[in-house]
């Protein structure tokens, strides 16, 4: 990006510190522009307070997170899916967030052009949650022409008058970006529905809390899209996303040929939790493996959803911070079905 | 409006958004109309005034009593919001109102950056020597042996000295002036806001509430009395020994000097950009 964006009078800055390259991003994000930061596990950790900040001030942005082994420093170059529930749950207070996962370097270029689409559409921080595998790994990656992209920008008032409008009565209310005599006045701190700040009223808090969530909640099954594969006849499904998709999409292969019928689950988005699409790809399962690269942290969420009458399984790698050998998860599946 | 005559400045302030949040007696009144009347006298016009707040009393100078786009962000963290904003539109006029403990102490490393780095944002910091929002904790600016909530024995550390630390980090705009001196602080914030590049403006404050009551003048005047008596130009202060200098503040321009700044860098890198792809 540094190398390219001075080419299109694009700014790339290298802040002090990840808790600036945040604020500097919402700070340009009012200004009408897109922008986006990039950082590994403990800078996303700083970035936490910011993120909340964009939620609550419903500022579109990007954050790409590439997951490592952690906590702490960690090994940097180690998958692991350690920032699950902090993509979700990271900042304080009470949010709905949107998360991607991608699972191969095209889809790190394809869900980042979608991730702004997102941002812009629901006017809320999106996060590109990848791994330390999917951000390393070398493969083809087709730049499509940029008119066949789909490209969404946000609403923004065509008067100080719509500017000044109540705009939390609106799902997603239009952008007073700067510099257009709107006189936005932008605040961190509970607001009633003109800005105003309202810092001891539950009312207002209240009503921004619901308004934020349910503007993402309800489209969950738009945002948080899946790829199911060979699911028509399986009653084994696995569930996976990220870099552990590709392993799980390998075994799968493996386990056709030996007559087993297994299919794949893959999440692409997994924050908001698309609990229906799931619930539904799962209904005539009769186990269930889910592979994450952690202890599990989504686990719970597809446990809820999966069909009593199946076997619900967790399975990590054999070694965490590695990927999952075909091998181990075959002879996991062989274990269960047996 | 028969008989109602309203003040010069009322265009800046923000419909409905009063009555204001400061104590009374706060220096913040002082600042914000001197703020006014150099934007005024400048001709800024509203919708090209950006206006970014730390958390802490400063940072409710501009939110939401001013009239023009405002961006009230998380403590410490205005100088790296604005630096954004200006990035993103290098022809707004982007000022943040800080505090010394929301710019010094959490905000520190974005401060000494956005001054090494001469981004065109304008500083405005408010030093009350105490954080007053939260009711009179120690600060890093608060002079040593200050008793405070936090420090009941006396403050045992040294203070920080907000303008010279900002001329080390590279600031090619800093002045200091204390709310005593209104003529003075006008026109140094006049002068910020014709700067092109990065420009800190300390601006030495009372809070008789939390800061000027530990001290034992807890009279708004009276305060503003001692920062006269205790008040000493750059000019003489070169000629005074560091214990002469122990309970003065030293005010006046600390430097003022043209550097290219960050936006003009980039202007520059983008015309090079153009050049090679063409």
């Amino acid at each position: 990006m540094s190398q390219l964006l001075p080419r299109t009078r694009g700014v790339y800055i290298q802040m002090e510190d990840e808790i600036a390259a945040i604020g500097s991003v919402i700070g340009a994000s009012w200004t009408g522009l897109k922008a986006m930061t990039a950082t590994s596990g403990p800078g996303f950790s700083l970035m936490q307070e910011n993120i909340g900040y964009a939620v609550m001030t419903e500022t579109p942005c990007v954050i790409v997170d590439v997951q490592r082994a952690g906590p702490s420093t960690g090994i940097v170059s180690a998958p692991m899916q350690g920032d699950v529930i902090q993509a979700r749950h990271g900042s304080h207070g009470e949010y709905e967030i949107i998360a991607l996962a991608p699972s191969s370097a095209q889809e790190m270029f394809d869900m980042t052009v979608r991730a702004f689409n997102l941002a812009e559409q629901y006017r809320t921080p999106v996060i590109v949650l990848a791994d330390e595998t999917v951000a390393h790994m070398r493969e083809e990656v087709v730049i499509p022409e940029e008119s066949s992209l789909t490209i969404t920008n946000r609403r923004v008032p065509s008067s100080r008058d719509e500017a000044s409008k109540a705009f939390l009565s609106a799902s997603v209310a239009p952008m007073p970006v700067f510099g257009r005599g709107f006189a936005a006045h932008v605040t961190g701190s509970s607001h009633d529905e003109y800005g105003m700040r309202k810092a001891s009223a539950p009312e207002a808090i209240d009503r921004i809390v619901r308004t934020i969530n349910a503007k993402i909640a309800p489209h969950t099954r738009e945002i948080s899209t899946t790829e199911k594969t060979m699911l028509e006849d399986a009653d084994t499904v696995l569930v996976a996303y990220g870099s552990c998709a590709r392993s799980a999409e390998y075994v799968v292969k493996q386990a056709r040929q030996k007559g087993l019928r297994v299919g794949l689950l893959r999440l692409m988005g997994i924050w908001p939790f698309p609990h229906e699409d799931v619930k539904e790809a799962l209904k005539s399962a009769r186990h269930v493996i889910v592979l994450e690269n952690n202890l599990g942290q989504l686990f719970p969420e597809i446990e809820r959803v999966a069909p009593e009458s199946a076997e619900t399984v967790f399975v990590p790698p054999e070694i965490i911070g590695t990927l999952h050998r075909p091998a181990y998860v075959l002879g996991q599946i062989t274990r269960e079905v047996s | 409006m028969s008989g109602q005559e309203l003040h010069p400045l009322s265009k800046y302030i923000r419909k409905g958004a009063q009555p204001h949040t400061h104590c009374s007696g706060c220096g913040n009144g002082i600042i914000a109309q001197s703020f006014l009347r150099a934007v005024d006298a400048v001709g800024i016009p509203k919708e090209k005034l950006v206006c970014v707040a730390g958390i802490g009393c400063s940072g409710w100078i501009p939110s939401p009593f001013f009239d023009v786009d405002t961006l009230h962000v998380t403590h410490g963290r205005p100088i790296a919001f604005a630096t954004g904003v200006k990035l993103g539109n290098p022809n707004l006029e982007v000022v943040v109102f800080t505090g010394d403990g929301d710019a010094s102490a959490i905000g520190g490393n974005h401060l000494i950056h956005a001054a090494r780095r001469n981004i065109g944002v304008k500083v405005i910091c408010v030093n009350n020597m105490i954080y007053g929002m939260t009711g009179g904790e120690v600060a890093p600016t608060t002079p040593r042996g200050v008793k405070t909530t936090t420090t009941p024995f006396g403050n045992l550390e040294r203070p920080f000295d907000l303008s010279r630390l900002v001329v080390a980090a590279g600031g090619t705009y800093v002045a200091r002036w204390t709310t005593y001196h209104i003529a003075a602080l006008v026109a140094a914030m006049k002068k910020a806001l014709t700067r092109k590049g990065f420009a800190f403006l300390e601006v030495v404050s009372h809070c008789p509430v939390h800061y000027g009551r530990r001290i034992g003048i807890s009279d708004p005047v009276q305060m503003m009395r001692w920062f006269q008596k205790q008040s000493v130009t750059i000019e003489k202060a070169r000629g005074m020994s560091e214990q002469e200098l122990a309970d003065k503040f030293v005010v006046g321009e600390f430097v003022d000097i043209d550097v290219p700044d960050l936006n003009q860098m980039y202007e520059q890198l983008f015309e090079a950009a153009k050049r090679e792809s063409d």
